[in-house]
This record gives C-alpha cells, structure tokens and sequence, in this order.
C-alpha cells in the first residue's frame, strides 16, 4: 500500500503547488485522464479477484475522491484568485465628475410654474381655463369693458396700437387679459367660473414695469355670486398660493371701469432683511384688484344685469410670483438669462399639486 | 392729494387722534400713501439763544458755540454756519437728534479737538426747506427752550391720499371731510356761503363763442371784478398750509386761487383786470394762436383747444393754464375772478396735447361740482375782499350752469345682492344722505336723487359701493364659495393647455431651460423668420427693435444665446413656449414651442468633458424634437421627415416635421449662417420649433383600455444588410422599401453603420440595417428566412437602386 500512499502524497503536493488553472488541469490528466495514475490503478479492479476487490477497491476509490476533491477545492481557489487579481486591476476612478442630468439641468420659467400652481388651485375650486388673443379690437379692450371715451388708457402713450387696416380699424395689443370676460361671457351661457391667465402689454418701461407682462383674471357670473364668495375666494387662494395657514387680508373700496363696486386687496406681511412673509408682520401690500362686475359690463354682453351678478378680479402673475419666490426685479424675467433661469426656475418635475405640495 | 390734519378740521368737527382718521380715509376708499406728522420727527428741536460765539481754535471756518437751552446751564456747540453770532436766537437739536435733511442722528463729539454736544439747525436740516445757507435765524423776541414745532407751527400733519378717477368730489379737502362724517368721524362743518352782492356790473363783458352744438365745450363762465385791492404775501396759515402740501405761495390772489381748488376742489383763475384788453372771448383756439403762459413756456394750442381771449389775444388756457401776460403780481390792484366750467374730455385731450399737468386740468378733466360754479366765486370774492380789500362788482354768469337731475330707482335688496352685507334700510339711508344723495321713500324700493358733484354716480352698482364703503368692507362677511356640483373636480384644461403643459415640462427635462422673451422683435428679424406683415408691426413701439410681433419663437431664443455668450455663457440650451403671431386675427396666434442649443450644450451635458465633448449637432435637436412629440401623445405613425425645411435653416441640415406635405407641424436642424450674422449671433446653433396646435390629437377611444398585448412564443431572427446607394438617397427610403417587403414579420428596422470611403465608389455610401423578423406562429426556417432577406434585397434595389455590399 505503500504505492499508494506515495501516490497520493506526490498528488495532493502537485496539487498544493499547482500556480495556476493550466497546471492544476495538467495534474488532474495526470492522475484522473485516460492514461492517469489513478485511473490506471481503478482499471486494475477489473482484474482482481473479489476479495482482492474488496480490499483494494476502497482504498483506490477513496484515493480518487480525495484528489478529485482537492482538485476541485483548488481550482475554486485559483479561479477565486483569479477574478480577485482581474478586479483589482480594473479598478477606476470613480470621483471623476459626471454632467448633470439633463433632468437636473432644466429648468421652468417662474411664470409658467407660477400658472401652473394658480391653475391646480383653481381647478380644484371648480373653476375651467380660458384664454383669448393678445391682439384685440378696441370694443373688447376698452368699450364692452366701460372705458369711457377718452379714457387716458386709449391713448398711445399707454397701449399699443397697430396701424389701421384697410377698414379703418385699430387693432391693439390687449391692455389686461379683462378682453377675455367679454369673449367668456358672449360666448358662454352662464353660471361662469373661469381663470384667464395671459400675456399683457402696456406702453411702459422702467424698474419696475415691462412693455409685457403677464395677468391672470378671475371670472364669476351666474344668480348669486357676491363680495363674499369673493372674499372666500381671494383669501382662500391666497393661502393656498403663499402655502401658509393664515394671511390677513386688508379689502379697500377702490375703482375700475369694469367693475362695480370696485374693490383694491392688500394682504399684511413683514419684510425683514430683503424677505417677505405672510400671515405676520405689520405692512401691507397691494396684491390685486376685483370687485363685482359692472352692470353696463354685463349688458356690454347681452346679459341683464338684474338676472346675473358676479365677480372678477385681476393679479400680476409676474407680481405674486416675485411676492412668492423672492425675486427683487421683474425686467430679468424677460432676459433669458441663463444664470438667473437657472436659480430662479423650477426643476422640470416640480409639478405643483395639492394632493403633494403646491412647490417643493 | 394732500392736506394737513388742522385743514381737515376746518370742515370736520371731529375728535378722532390722526391714527383713527388715516385708517378711515383708507377704509371708505380714500387710500392713505403717506403721513408725514413733522411733530414727530422734530420734537426733540427746541429753540435757544446762542450766548457766545468765539473762533475755534483749531479752524478758520468753524465757531464754538455757548447755547442757552433754557434751562441755565449753557451749552458748548461747535458750529460751521456763517450766520453764526452772539445774541441770535436759533434752533438747537441736543445729542440723540435723528437730522432728517442730513440722515444721521447726532451724537456728543469732538470737532477739531473742541468738544460740541449737539447742533445748531438749519431749515434744511430739520427738512423743512432747502435752505441751508446758515442755521434758522429766529426772531430776537422768541421764546428759548420751547419746541420749535410749537413756536413755528410746523405741528401740522400732512396726508397724502390717492384719489380714484371716479371721485372727483375728493379732490378738495371739503369732500374728504364729507366721507369722514358719513363714516362716523364727526360732523361736517356748515359754512355759510352767501352770494356776493357786489356793486354795479361786471365791465368786462364775456362771450362764449361756440355753435350751438359746441356749447358743451365751455357751458358756464362767471366773472367779477373786484378794485382796489392791495395784492401783496398772503397771511402767513395759507402759506403754511399750501407749503405743507408741496405748493410755493406766489401772492394773495394767485394763492387764495391754490387754496380754493384744493379747498374745495374748485379750479379758479385770477386776471390783472388792467392788463385785460376789452371784453373776453371764449372760443377754440385758431391757427396762429400761442400765449405764453404762467409756466414760462409757450404753447401753441391746436384748434380743439379752448382758449379765452381779449383784444390782445389770447390770455389764458380754458381750464389748464392762464397766461403771463395778464397774470396777477404785487401791483395788482384790480382783478377779474373767473370760476368756469368746461367739458372734462376736451380738457384732458388738450392737457395731453399741450403736455401741461396742473391742479386745474386735473380736476377739471374729471369733472367738477358745476353746481358750486357760482359759489367758488362768490368764496374766492369773499376772501379777496378780507385779505386784500376793494369792492367786488356784481357777478356776471356766461352761459347756463347745467343742473342735471339723476334719479335711481334703488331697491335696497340690491347692497345684500352684490355684497352679501345685510344692512338696516335707516343705517343705509342715513350713509346716502350724510354723503348728499336724497332719499326719497322709505320701503322696499326708494328713488336717490345724485348731489352735483357726484358725476360718477350712475346706477344702482354704484349706490350699492357708496353704501358698501362707508359701512366698511371689513363688514362683508367671506361666505364658502363651493363647487356648483358636490363631486370629484373633473379635469378642466383643453388639449391645447394640456398640451402647453407638458410640452415645457418635456423640453427641460432634455436640459433645457425655459426663457419667456418678449411678444415683439425688431422688424428685421420678423421679416427674416417669415413675417413682417404691416398688419403685425406696431404704430407706437416702445423701442425700434421691439416693434414687430414675432412670426416665431426662434429669433428670441438666438438674440438670448447671443446675449448669454456675450457674458461668457457660450453652452446655451433654451427653450419657450408660447405664442407667435401669423396675422392680426385671433386665429392668426397659435403656440408654438422651439428650442435651441449653442456651443456645446448637448442634452447629455454642458461643455467639454473626460467622456467626450458635448458638441451638438442637427441629430441633437431632432431628438429634442421627437421627444418632444412622443411627450406630447402624437402619433408618430404617420410622422415624416422630408428633406429641408423653413429658409432661416441650413439648406442640408433641416428637415420638416409633417403628416403629410400639406400638415407640416414643424422643423429642426442647424440655423442658416447668414441668418446668425443677421442677428449677430455666433453658431453654429440648432434649432427646433413645431407648431403645437397643428398637432393631430390623440386618438379618440371609447374606453382607458390599452390594446392587448401580444406576445410570440417563438424567437425573433435578426439580419444585417448592407447596401451601397447613392448619397442622396435618404435612409428614410430604404427603411420604407425593406419594411414594404414584408408586413407582418418585420418587428424593427434600424441603420447600425454608415460607410464611405475605401471599397465605396465616390458619391455612394453603405447604409447597413438590422431587420429583426419577429414570426408568430412558429418557428421560421433558414429557407424562409432567406425568402424574406430576398425580398428585402429586391425591395431595396428596386426603390432606391441600392446594391448589396460584397
């Protein structure tokens, strides 16, 4: 037995020092192959007698497990020692700088954000989208409006007009997105309840005025609308907008052509260090202007103002959106400048809802 | 409009602090822009005697000052004023004074070595003027130690209020007195305004030339001549009273006329009777007219303006200015009163044409009381014959003071209507009466007389604001403002919004950034991008580059790029959204949405970078194109790509996005050079815009379903072709013929490789696709694999003469 005993001796060291898969593939033929040492001494059983068999033939197959065994324990090993040396020279650099996604370089504009947001609020109070042309005739900028003739916003010093067509007919460019009601409440038979958001234009240039800028009116018409469903309203979107729990507002009798009685909304705010906040402090700010439409507004459109009744109000969207997010000009808004869009622009999921949050 | 508190009280008998006042005005609709309570900034200013004024040691221009306070114990003050001197009394302001006209509160110091607590005061210190030639020089009698505020009367405090267009009663101090007793604020004062009677007539005769359907231009004019007056200073309150509201006293009469428009909001004007040539004629102003008016300035005014004449010429601007020439100074001494009445629209358009603002055209224009024509006159009479003396003549009136009478119908349901407020009928009859109206009947329905100087008042709406202001809107209560049906909001916004939406939400998360730029471009850059109509160019731009509306959103976004590489931001990525104009009618507007990319502002990053260069291509805006559709829910089924497209792009890197060639819904591709230097931008740029309301909409079904899916048991094959054609053969072409040879087993095609060059014949290329054969049924065998491929290759070869590769 002692042949076998040296046998294994000699293969479990080729084994143990078998460098790499090609060697170790080299002792597993030599022992296991065809012509193997082990496989040599298993074709010997053959010719054994049964006892001799069974003596020898434990000792011979054990013999095969062991190697067989080792041999696959090694190769485990050297295949583990092979993947660990690939690995570690495959290593990178992996502070090396990426762009940032395009998702995290767009941006919205404030405005469209800012319109987004009035729109989630409004809807939900149950109020439809409407819009109408920049571009508008005088009837429905100022005359169905009850501009009075001669009313200083008629002039060219304070809206845009183009040149006469062949009919003799002024257009201009809207002065208010008000056109809007008349083109609502002509067209739709009432109860109305709509938001008209919408580009603007006014002969007007300076720190704080921009040839355009952007409204959004509120329109109410139906048989029973009053101040105080206003009231409701303006308050209730007010906190909604500025995302806090309370904001005084201040009501004052005010004027406008359109309406009737016309009222001006401040709403109370603290200014500290350059930031307003809402629902504190002791100054106010005028943040828009409604009141109930006026009968001659109503007529304008073929209603009669002793049957329906109801409410609009106008607010700078630009305004409440500087009022909102803290932006100190208004001229930038229109400068397409990468780095203000960039800080004050929405990311492009920030998608205001209620069920979430109106801004992130 | 401004007045001071002790004005106010001239006509309200009231004991309300100035706090509760200034929160009434701005309740009932009189918006308070500013206080300015000089009692409170110069309370700490007393005045003193200067004892002692030697040369400061350490300086030629600076004396130091000893100053009595009144309380014995002498002040050292080091003092830079020339007036300076022992003996005078001035105004001293201790350590701890806030010095409004300087900004700084002063503190005990050290000036050149010489200890000085506190300062001595000029007017322009204390803000009260601009006089800061020396510190205040009071009389040698005042009193030392007491507040200046009281000894000069400076106590009074100024209100400034806004007043809305419709309320032209407000603009005298008299009518702001009015709304504060309707609000409960005290009473309003009574004065006893009778007429004048003067003695014998007025010599100047006045003639109000005007056609019979022209009288409207100038309805009423009254005169009267008033002798012997003395016209020197007015008294010392006027002149306080109209410097504390920004107006420079000039002389008794010109003042009294200051004094009466913002008493009474009664516009009047003062002729030098000596200087007045004849009689007055009032008329049109004709050719050939000018006057040099008060202002200095002369004006030339067109024949719409109404103008009063003598045998000189002309006089005096109708209701907006009077002229130099018979003006009153201090040797006056007889003078012609004119209180008239003129049309508001003619003044406001003759104001705006001559470009003179004054507190006459301002009230004027929005209508004054005509009713109290004949009393300013006979006010304005009265305080010429106290202050200056003479003897007035009778009053002589041209023309007929109109008296209209409007009358309401007002049921007073209408206040709780409108307003939701529930008012008791006395509560709201006594605020229409305290406020002038007449009430007529106490029940449900009342008819309301309108006072004369409530123009504005015309119908129901308009006694409901009256009622609802002095009650105070703070009284309206917020009333739940629910949905009209009781259920889950349903969605609101039309395709096109949704559409709008998600467009600007689609094209910034590809990297862009949303710019809003301006509606109107220069008329250059319309005519380049495809507009310029007549109908679209502005009569009255603000500026010359700003004078066209834009035909499209491109021009904008490449004057931005422009702008931002100007300031070293080269890599722009922009975008907008919004509406470009095709004609002056309302379906002229449609939205459009384009972005464009400049530099290396590629979608997957910014700049240059260690993965590779950002650098952009027209492939780079094709897919911010088609992103933007599939975003949008188009179908692209139909979508083609033709060759080419707007001509402000390159004329072989653009294409059109269309349907069909009569449904183009937009372009992309590389901005034409010449077009960039047009707009002197450096490119390249690339460029895309798509019209989004000429989008198909998305196909209407019946129910949210998605159709089922199908999937195949079977393997998909795929086989690559490559062949050779000639380069102007789009890829489009072969796609279409390959997937023509087989409908139901091609799944995809796609081109993997493109190749020119060795073993390609100049002029072709090798376009090489994958087509993945998707069976469904069973297994596809090598022969009927080789059968498709055939019919592929033939397909391709007929349609486009392409050659398989070898």
């Amino acid at each position: 037995m002692t042949d076998l005993s040296a046998l294994e001796t000699n293969l479990t060291k080729a084994i143990a020092t078998a460098s790499d898969e090609a060697a170790l593939e080299a002792v597993r033929v030599a022992a296991l192959g065809k012509a193997g040492s082990i496989s040599a001494l298993l074709k010997t059983l053959g010719a054994m007698t049964p006892d001799e068999r069974k003596e020898k033939g434990p000792l011979i197959n054990g013999l095969r497990d062991r190697v067989s065994e080792a041999l696959t324990t090694k190769r485990d090993a050297l295949k583990s020692a092979a993947l660990d040396q690939r690995l570690a020279s495959e290593r990178v650099d992996v502070t090396l700088p990426l762009p940032q996604s395009p998702a995290a370089r767009g941006r919205i504009h404030p405005i469209s954000q800012v319109i987004d947001e009035l729109t989630t609020i409004f809807a939900e109070m149950g109020f439809s989208v409407v819009e109408g042309p920049d571009i508008e005739t005088d009837f429905y900028n100022f005359t169905a409006l009850n501009f009075p003739v001669g009313h200083p916003a008629r002039e060219m010093h304070d809206t845009f007009f183009f040149n006469p067509n062949e009919k003799g007919e002024r257009k201009l460019l809207r002065t208010h997105t008000s056109p809007v009601q008349i083109h609502t409440m002509m067209s739709v038979k009432p109860p109305i309840r709509v938001i008209i958001p919408g580009r603007t234009y006014r002969c007007d240039s300076d720190q704080t005025h921009t040839p355009m800028f952007h409204q959004v009116e509120g329109l109410v018409i139906d048989k029973g609308s009053h101040l105080g469903h206003l009231k409701w309203i303006l308050a209730e979107f007010c906190k909604s907008f500025f995302e806090v729990d309370d904001v005084k507002m201040r009501f004052r009798p005010s004027f406008f052509p359109f309406t009737e009685p016309s009222v001006e909304v401040d709403i109370q705010c603290s200014r500290k260090g350059g930031e307003i906040r809402f629902g504190e402090g002791e100054d106010w700010l005028e943040i828009l202007g409604c009141g109930m439409v006026h009968p001659n507004v109503i007529r304008n459109c073929g209603l009669d103002p002793d049957e329906y009744q109801g409410f609009a109000w106008g607010m700078g969207i630009d305004r409440i959106a500087m009022l909102k997010y803290g932006m100190p000009d208004l001229r930038p808004f229109f400068e397409a400048d990468m780095r203000w869009l960039s800080h004050y622009g929405f990311r492009p999921l920030d998608l205001p809802t209620l069920a979430g949050s109106l801004s992130v | 409009m401004k007045f001071t508190l002790s004005w106010l009280k001239d006509h309200l008998d009231t004991s309300a602090s100035l706090d509760q006042i200034v929160e009434a005005l701005t309740r009932v609709g009189l918006e308070v822009e500013s206080v300015e309570d000089p009692a409170k900034v110069l309370a700490p200013y007393i005045t003193a005697k200067v004892i002692s004024a030697e040369q400061h040691p350490n300086a030629d221009r600076l004396r130091v000052c000893m100053v009595d306070t009144g309380d014995g114990k002498p002040i050292q003050v080091v003092c830079g004023a020339p007036n300076a001197r022992a003996g005078m009394m001035s105004v001293f302001s201790p350590p701890g004074t806030f010095i409004p006209g300087k900004n700084i509160t002063i503190t005990v110091g050290v000036v050149r070595g010489v200890e000085s607590a506190g300062m001595l005061c000029s007017a322009f210190e204390l803000g009260l003027s601009e006089d800061h030639e020396g510190i205040i020089d009071l009389p040698a009698d005042a009193l030392i130690g007491v507040r200046y505020v009281d000894y000069a009367g400076v106590d009074d405090p100024v209100i400034d209020v806004a007043i809305t267009p419709n309320r032209s009663d407000a603009l005298g101090v008299y009518g702001i007195a009015r709304d504060l007793a309707a609000a409960g604020l005290g009473s309003l004062k009574r004065h006893d305004l009778t007429a004048i009677k003067g003695k014998g007539a007025c010599p100047v005769d006045v003639k109000l030339n005007f056609a019979s359907d022209q009288k409207h231009f100038a309805p009423a004019f009254a005169l009267r001549l008033v002798r012997g007056i003395k016209n020197g200073p007015s008294p010392e309150w006027m002149q306080r009273r109209l410097k504390a509201i920004g107006l420079r006293p000039i002389n008794t009469l010109v003042d009294i006329t200051n004094y009466i428009t913002f008493d009474r909001g009664r516009p009047l004007h003062v002729f030098d009777a000596e200087k007045v040539k004849g009689n007055l004629v009032v008329r049109h102003a004709k050719d050939g007219d000018e006057i040099l008016a008060l202002d200095g300035m002369t004006y030339k005014p067109d024949p719409s303006v109404v103008v009063i004449c003598d045998d000189n010429g002309i006089e005096s601007i109708a209701g907006i200015m009077g002229g130099e020439h018979s003006g009153c100074d201090e040797n006056t001494t007889d003078v012609l009163i004119e209180s008239a009445l003129w049309d508001p629209l003619n003044i406001a358009r003759s104001g705006r044409a001559l470009g003179i603002n004054t507190d006459a055209r301002y009230r004027f224009e929005r209508g004054v009381d005509p009713a109290f024509c004949v009393p300013g006159l006979d006010l304005a009479t009265k305080m010429v014959l106290d202050l200056c003396g003479g003897e007035a003549s009778e009053a002589l009136v041209a023309g007929e003071i109109p008296a209209p009478e409007k009358i309401i119908t007002f049921p007073w349901s209408e206040v709780k209507r409108l307003t939701g407020l529930s008012l008791l009928v006395p509560e709201m009859k006594a605020i229409l009466t305290e406020l002038g109206f007449w009430v007529s009947g106490t029940y449900k329905e009342v008819k309301v007389a309108v006072p004369s100087w409530r123009p504005d008042v015309e119908d129901k709406a308009d006694l409901v604001e009256e009622i609802m202001r002095i009650a105070g809107l703070d009284q309206v209560e917020a009333v739940p403002f629910p949905r009209e049906v009781a259920e889950v909001p349903k969605p609101v916004l039309t395709l096109i919004q949704k559409r709008t939406r998600l467009a600007k939400r689609a094209l910034a998360t590809r990297g862009l950034v949303e710019a809003v730029t301006w509606s109107f471009i220069s008329k250059a850059e319309a005519v380049i991008f495809g507009g310029g109509k007549l109908e679209l160019a502005l009569a009255n731009p603000i500026a010359a580059d700003l004078s066209d509306m834009r035909p499209s959103l491109l021009p904008g976004l490449i004057k931005a790029a422009g702008r931002n590489a100007d300031r070293g931001f080269g890599d722009a990525a922009l975008f907008e959204v919004g509406q470009v104009f095709a004609g002056a009618e309302p379906n002229g507007q449609t939205i459009s949405a384009a972005a464009i990319r400049r530099g290396l502002a590629a979608s997957k990053g910014l700049g240059r970078h260690w993965q590779g260069h950002n650098s952009i291509d027209l492939f780079e805006a094709k897919a911010d194109a088609l992103a933007l559709l599939e975003a949008l829910g188009v179908p692209t089924a139909g979508l083609q790509i033709a060759q080419g497209g707007p001509s402000w792009f390159h004329p072989g890197r653009s294409g059109t996005l269309q349907f069909s060639p009569k449904m183009v819904v937009g372009s992309f591709g590389e901005i034409h050079p010449r077009i960039l230097e047009a707009l002197d931008v450096k490119g390249p740029i690339v460029a895309i815009e798509i019209t989004l309301d000429a989008l198909p909409p998305p196909k209407a079904r019946p129910t949210k379903m998605k159709p089922k899916l199908v999937l195949s048991d079977f393997q998909p094959v795929s086989r690559d072709f490559a062949f050779i054609v000639d380069k102007t053969v789009p890829a489009a072409d072969i796609l279409k013929a390959a997937q023509a040879a087989e409908r139901t087993l091609i799944s995809d095609i796609t081109v993997f490789d493109l190749y020119e060059g060795t073993g390609v014949s100049v002029g072709k290329i090798s376009v090489a696709i994958a087509v993945t054969l998707q069976p469904t049924d069973k297994t596809l065998t090598d022969v009927e694999i080789d059968a498709v491929s055939s019919r592929i290759i033939a397909e391709v070869q007929k349609k486009t003469g392409a050659t398989l590769r070898a």
